[in-house]
């Protein structure tokens, strides 16, 4: 369970559902708020079933950081008709993978299997969606659980705690501050009735996204699913309060020293719109801004033959490695990142410079035609590609159902990529890219090591 | 509960018989130059995926930790005609993507391709000159051990890493599966750029190779694929076979101090090889023990009921030679003899009993009625394909996998454990600090 996966958003948007083939994707709606989304995908007889609700770490306020991640554990620890541990096994025993990821904007649950079992899996997502147990027994010990993963993927992993560090610096305000499997504190104080509460909240028909791809019959998967949420009452579901972040009024820099750092890391996070504020009524922000940024990110590093490694890791071997990484797809503004090593000789303002350096000369000159055709034909090759994973699919219908946008933007994806100019790319690059957004965190060792 | 049994027995029946309709026909044939060459012919996407495999993994770096993984990632750093800029800007206009890859037995170059000549023939072209005309330039062979040892600097502030490093050093001893893939500080400052060369000019040879093909090609179109990638390499020799791995004559145990929160745990010994007798009781036996994801005796014992790990489990890697018997746990260093003590003692009830026979039966269902999955999409069938070619499995391994699954025995499994794992002949490998010195 338990995967949580914060940066699945990250990768979204640079491909998605294959164009021409907007017939093989239905959507429903149940009339308790539900919507059912099946995608066809008839290669193997097997399907895989994902259940979206909208809520995640940036619905969540201090004190309570970690309780949506917390209850996608609990969800596996029993209902009143299935007892702890028992969902599991009987995944297990109709040959089921599953498993859940929690992020800031929703949690979400799957199994993949032979496709006869869509029924089983409505069953007994319907089941969990309103008759979990939360036993406080089996609390005491999945809390520990949650509090070891933290320990894993975030304490002693020195690159995820600047991650860490660097979102709580950059987000004043915003929600995006807190991290997704929450602060240890908030996890090691947290209560079963936090839990409950939470639970009673957001799991509802009318806050959740049902997604099937597979070898599927659409109007049956509908008729199913009718059949077993259907009897759910609709809760009606009040949005969170929104907690807008605060202008920046400068660059932030933090710097963390660890005495498990071996090589150091350079973050930069530059505040950058997402789709949703450009969608949103009386919205400065154009839409084709946010199709340019993912060509920005593009064109720094997307491949080996990008801006960066050719000029940081291959030209002036400054860096050992760089990325970027930007999320048009999300609920809230999010941050265009950096993310680089310096090489062993160079220090890590060396690596600051030279990558302000790189971003300022995209915002004086725009890119070259060229470099926009090879972006270009990997959007359409990996639009291409993405149709080899179901599971990927279902999470592009998933993602974008759950940040409030529709998931046949995606359809227009390859388009709107295609006519973005390489002026908007350079204008972008200037009206983003710039210190008053930048948060700069540092990773060390500890000092005289 | 009654429903989920019906439906239980119900669909494992219904799967058996899907799962026959799946499984794809794999055809083998062999290039004039000895390249051993798989297909498997998927025309729903148009798209083809080619993964190139070379018994050139890290087993075969000898006195120079790091060189196998340090030449397969130099391969796409320039080739024939292109520098290493030229090169990547080719390979993107194709909208290819490329990857390389070295563990212990094989290292392997794949692409990923639309089908559309347009685009496959120049990728293609490109797959072919890595192969067989990497430059190495002094430049790219510079750049690449300075990032190599970057990479290492990095495996050091990891206790997993650590510990999964010193776990291979342990169990393997002298045979050439100890020695960690990305090297040492010092063995990979020692290779230099002859080094490469030569390895690549021993390795990369057709007779070495083994091709997987998958995609919206026809039989006649992979022939030619495949003739195309292996023209330019020389026939060479296949690389000698491996010592044969030698058994651990008593247990050992070893704690490495680490900055951490959490202690890293791995215990095992050597396992298994591909093609083994004992695969599929030991494979079956072990889903029962700690591999079958979120159902296991180990996921039950450490962390469902003791809350002592996020992630706990077993795993056979079977390799050319006996590939490792691995379990897995880190734990907060406070409780990191509690956890031990609760693996150690599961491992030890497991091979001298055996599973139960119903939770024998629920993990053949798991493996039988999951088996679709295995090979639902190009990118899993050609890592099933590559595996096969490489270690020269049976052509209807996929085939009679399920097979398999459901003739093991509650014997096989007893038999297979209590033969080939020893409880009291196990590395155990600890990183973190000991509990003394919490705060």
């Amino acid at each position: 369970m338990p995967y949580i996966i914060t940066l699945l958003a990250a990768c979204f948007l640079s491909s998605g559902i294959q164009a021409g083939q907007g017939d093989l994707t239905h959507e429903f709606l149940l009339e308790n708020g539900l919507k059912l989304v099946v995608h066809e995908d008839h290669r193997a007889p097997v399907a895989v079933i994902q259940i979206w609700y909208k809520v995640g770490s940036s619905y969540e306020h201090d004190g309570i950081t970690g309780v949506s991640h917390a209850l996608e554990h609990m969800m596996f620890k029993g209902t009143a008709n299935i007892g702890p541990g028992k969902f599991s096994e009987i995944v297990a025993a109709h040959g089921g993978n599953e498993n859940a990821f929690t992020s800031t904007d929703y949690t979400a649950y799957f199994q993949t299997w032979s496709a006869d079992n869509v029924e089983l899996s409505f069953e007994l997502e319907a089941d969990r969606m309103r008759n979990l147990l939360l036993a406080e027994s089996e609390f005491k010990n999945e809390i520990k659980v949650v509090l070891e993963e933290r320990r894993l993927r975030t304490d002693d992993k020195p690159q995820a705690l600047l991650g860490e560090t660097a979102r709580a610096v950059a987000f004043q305000t915003s929600p995006y501050r807190q991290p997704v499997v929450g602060w240890a504190a908030d996890v090691q104080g947290m209560q079963v009735a936090d839990l409950r509460a939470w639970y009673a909240r957001w799991y509802a028909p009318d806050n959740a996204t049902l997604v099937v791809v597979g070898d599927v019959n659409p109007a049956q998967v509908y008729t199913l699913a009718k059949k077993h949420f259907g009897r759910i009452p609709r809760q009606g579901v009040a949005s969170p309060r929104a907690r807008p972040e605060v202008v920046q009024q400068g660059t932030k820099t933090v710097t963390l020293r660890s005495d498990k750092t071996r090589v150091p890391q350079l973050y930069m996070g530059y505040k950058t719109p997402v789709l949703n504020d450009a969608l949103a009524a009386d919205s400065a922000i154009e839409e084709w801004e946010i199709y340019a940024l993912d060509v920005l990110s593009e064109t720094l590093t997307g491949g080996p033959s990008a801006r960066l490694p050719r000029r940081l890791v291959r030209g002036s071997s400054i860096a050992a490695d760089v990325s970027t990484d930007y999320s048009s797809a999300s609920r809230l503004g999010s941050l265009f990142t950096f993310s680089a090593a310096p090489s062993a000789d160079h220090t890590l303002e060396d690596l600051e410079r030279a990558i302000l350096k790189e971003i300022g000369k995209l915002q004086q000159q725009p890119p070259t035609v060229a470099e926009l055709e090879r972006i270009k034909t990997q959007v359409v090759a990996d639009r291409i590609y993405e149709r080899d994973s179901m599971f990927y699919q279902g999470l592009i219908i998933g993602t974008l159902e759950s940040v409030g946008l529709d998931w046949r933007l995606n359809d227009d994806y390859v388009d709107n990529i295609k006519a973005v100019t390489p002026d908007q790319v350079r204008a972008v690059a200037a009206k983003y890219l710039v210190p008053e957004r930048l948060t700069i965190a540092k990773l060390l060792p500890v000092e005289g090591e | 509960m009654k429903n989920y049994l019906l439906v239980t027995l119900s669909s494992v029946l219904a799967l058996a018989s899907n799962a026959i309709q799946a499984v794809p026909d794999i055809q083998h044939w062999v290039t004039p130059n000895g390249a051993r060459v798989y297909f498997v012919e998927a025309a729903e996407i148009p798209i083809i995926d080619v993964r190139v495999s070379f018994a050139a993994g890290g087993a075969r770096d000898e006195a120079k930790p790091g060189l196998a993984k340090l030449v397969s990632r130099l391969l796409t750093e320039g080739a024939g005609e292109l520098n290493a800029n030229l090169f990547s800007e080719r390979l993107a206009q194709t909208g290819a993507i490329f990857a390389t890859g070295a563990r212990r037995d094989m290292a392997w170059l794949s692409l990923r391709s639309l089908s559309e000549k347009q685009y496959s023939e120049p990728a293609l072209a490109l797959l072919q000159s890595a192969l067989s005309s990497p430059r190495f330039d002094q430049d790219a062979f510079d750049r690449g051990q300075a990032n190599a040892l970057v990479a290492i600097r990095r495996e050091q502030q990891s206790p997993a890493a650590i510990a999964n490093k010193a776990f291979y050093l342990a169990v393997y001893g002298d045979h050439p599966y100890a020695a960690p893939l990305t090297g040492t500080e010092d063995s990979v400052t020692a290779i230099s750029r002859e080094n490469v060369v030569a390895f690549h000019r021993r390795y990369y040879v057709a007779n070495n190779a083994s091709v997987a093909i998958v995609g919206a090609v026809s039989r006649a179109e992979a022939e030619g694929i495949a003739l195309a990638l292996c023209a330019g390499l020389r026939s060479g020799a296949a690389a000698a076979a491996l010592n044969p791995v030698a058994m651990l004559p008593r247990a050992a145990n070893q704690h490495i101090e680490f900055p951490s929160i959490q202690s890293h745990v791995r215990i095992g010994q050597p396992g298994l090889k591909r093609g083994d007798p004992d695969y599929f009781p030991l494979l079956v036996g072990n889903h029962v023990l700690g591999g079958g994801g979120l159902v296991s005796i180990l996921f039950d014992e450490i962390r469902e009921k003791r809350g002592l790990s996020y992630s706990v489990y077993s795993h056979f890697s079977p390799m050319a030679e006996l590939g490792p018997f691995t379990a897995s746990l880190q734990t907060d260093n406070s409780q990191t003899e509690q956890a031990i003590a609760v693996l150690r003692g599961e491992l030890q009830k497991f091979i001298a009993n055996g599973p139960t026979p119903s939770a024998l039966e629920a993990a053949k269902q798991n493996l039988i009625g999951g088996f679709p999955l295995r090979i639902s999409s190009n990118a899993k069938t050609i890592e099933y394909l590559a595996m096969i070619g490489f270690y020269r499995l049976p052509l209807d391994y996929l085939q009679t996998f399920t097979d398999h699954v459901a003739r093991v025995t509650l014997d096989d499994v007893r038999s297979a454990f209590s033969r080939r794992l020893d409880p009291d002949k196990m590395i155990t490998i600890v990183v973190g600090r000991p509990r003394a010195e919490d705060g």
